[in-house]
């Protein structure tokens, strides 16, 4: 990959490493939920799971985004399952077998599915590798071209400071680098592109209103949810003639 | 260990994506107390949120979809939230209505 193994200690790709470990993770312990039919195991893995998943979203540089998979999924939403689960669990619920005829159904269709999707992802070609790291990789060895002909030129095998300097963050970006999102997100709330400068002339009127809309969706929602989970017992105790629904 | 060098591409995140969706539809499928179905559904949201996150990477094509995908992640993961809210409230009436969180046994929800 590159001319200067001492400056790139080892060319494994630490992305990819990571990028198969968190997806291990989560697939893993997906079909581990799939198999379980222990619903207080099941709530467990589908934690991991999704803390694995959050992994893989800041991968993809999508840092705010992984951000909030970490806190609403795996601190809010799954913190709600698994109440859920407790109040809910008694003996005969814990764990409940499924017949073996839905089992056979339920993997056939998944298997077709499975197969289908995966068919898919990989039958574009412009979809299989990293546009930016193979352009990193191209300025990284036209930088190196050029320092080898400088090096030529004056008959010395080591670097010099400047070299070197111009060089490393190159390298460090191949190694490490991704374009950083986090604040572009807040600023693409209110409508300013900083991705996409070219559709800010369009009448781009940015995610404020749909933010909006979500969020009293998600107010609504909550007074629903409390109004459905309120229990006999307490509603009875509000009204003293015990004429409660 | 040619597989570690070389750089992941969109396909990769998208096969996971697959994975986790499949999975959650199975587990939708098969389990049969309710919470369970709920997790499957968790599960196919996180599917869905990991395909539009990687086509919003700038880090694998030029022509991405940008904060369009980070947005449209961040609906679905509060969307998400909302229906676990609405839909664990549904099973919690179920439950003290019917004393079990089976589903099988739910052809006879009246009320």
């Amino acid at each position: 990959m590159t001319n200067f193994p001492l400056l790139l200690a080892a060319e494994i790709n630490w992305h990819t490493v990571f990028f198969y470990l968190t997806s291990f993770i989560a697939c893993g312990f997906a079909l581990a939920m799939v198999v379980s039919s222990n619903v207080v195991r099941m709530a467990f893995f589908l934690v991991l799971s999704l803390a694995a998943t959050s992994g893989l979203i800041f991968l993809t540089g999508a840092h705010f985004v992984g951000a909030m998979q970490l806190m609403i999924y795996v601190g809010g939403t799954v913190v709600l399952l698994i109440f859920g689960v407790m109040l809910t669990a008694q003996q005969a619920f814990i764990s409940m077998k499924t017949k073996a005829g839905d089992w056979i159904l339920a993997l056939i269709v998944g298997g077709s599915l499975l197969a289908l999707l995966t068919q898919i992802a990989f039958s574009v070609p412009a979809w299989r590798s990293s546009d930016y790291q193979a352009r990193l990789q191209a300025e990284v060895t036209a930088a190196e071209e050029e320092i080898i002909a400088a090096m030529a030129a004056d008959n010395r095998t080591e670097l010099t400071a400047a070299e070197a300097a111009k060089l490393r963050p190159l390298l460090a970006k191949v190694k490490y680098g991704q374009p950083e999102l986090t604040s572009q997100v807040g600023l693409g709330l209110v409508g300013v592109r900083v991705d996409k400068p070219e559709l800010d002339s369009l009448g781009y009127s940015g995610y404020l209103l749909p933010f909006e809309i979500v969020s009293v969706h998600l107010l609504v929602v909550l007074v629903g949810a409390a109004y459905l989970a309120r229990s006999k017992r307490s509603a009875v105790m509000q009204t003293p003639e015990g004429d409660a629904r | 260990m040619n597989f570690l060098t070389e750089p992941v591409g969109l396909s990769h995140f998208l096969a996971v994506g697959a994975f986790l969706f499949v999975t959650g539809v199975v587990c939708m499928a098969t389990k049969r107390n309710t919470l369970g179905i709920l997790m499957g559904v968790e599960l196919v949201l996180n599917g869905a949120n990991i395909n539009f996150v990687a086509f919003a990477s700038p880090y694998f094509r030029e022509d991405n979809l940008g904060l369009e995908g980070n947005l449209l992640a961040l609906f679905v993961i509060v969307l998400a939230a909302a229906e676990a809210a609405v839909a664990l409230a549904i099973a919690l009436n179920y439950y003290n209505n019917h004393s079990t969180i089976d589903v099988d046994k739910a052809n006879e929800l009246k009320g």
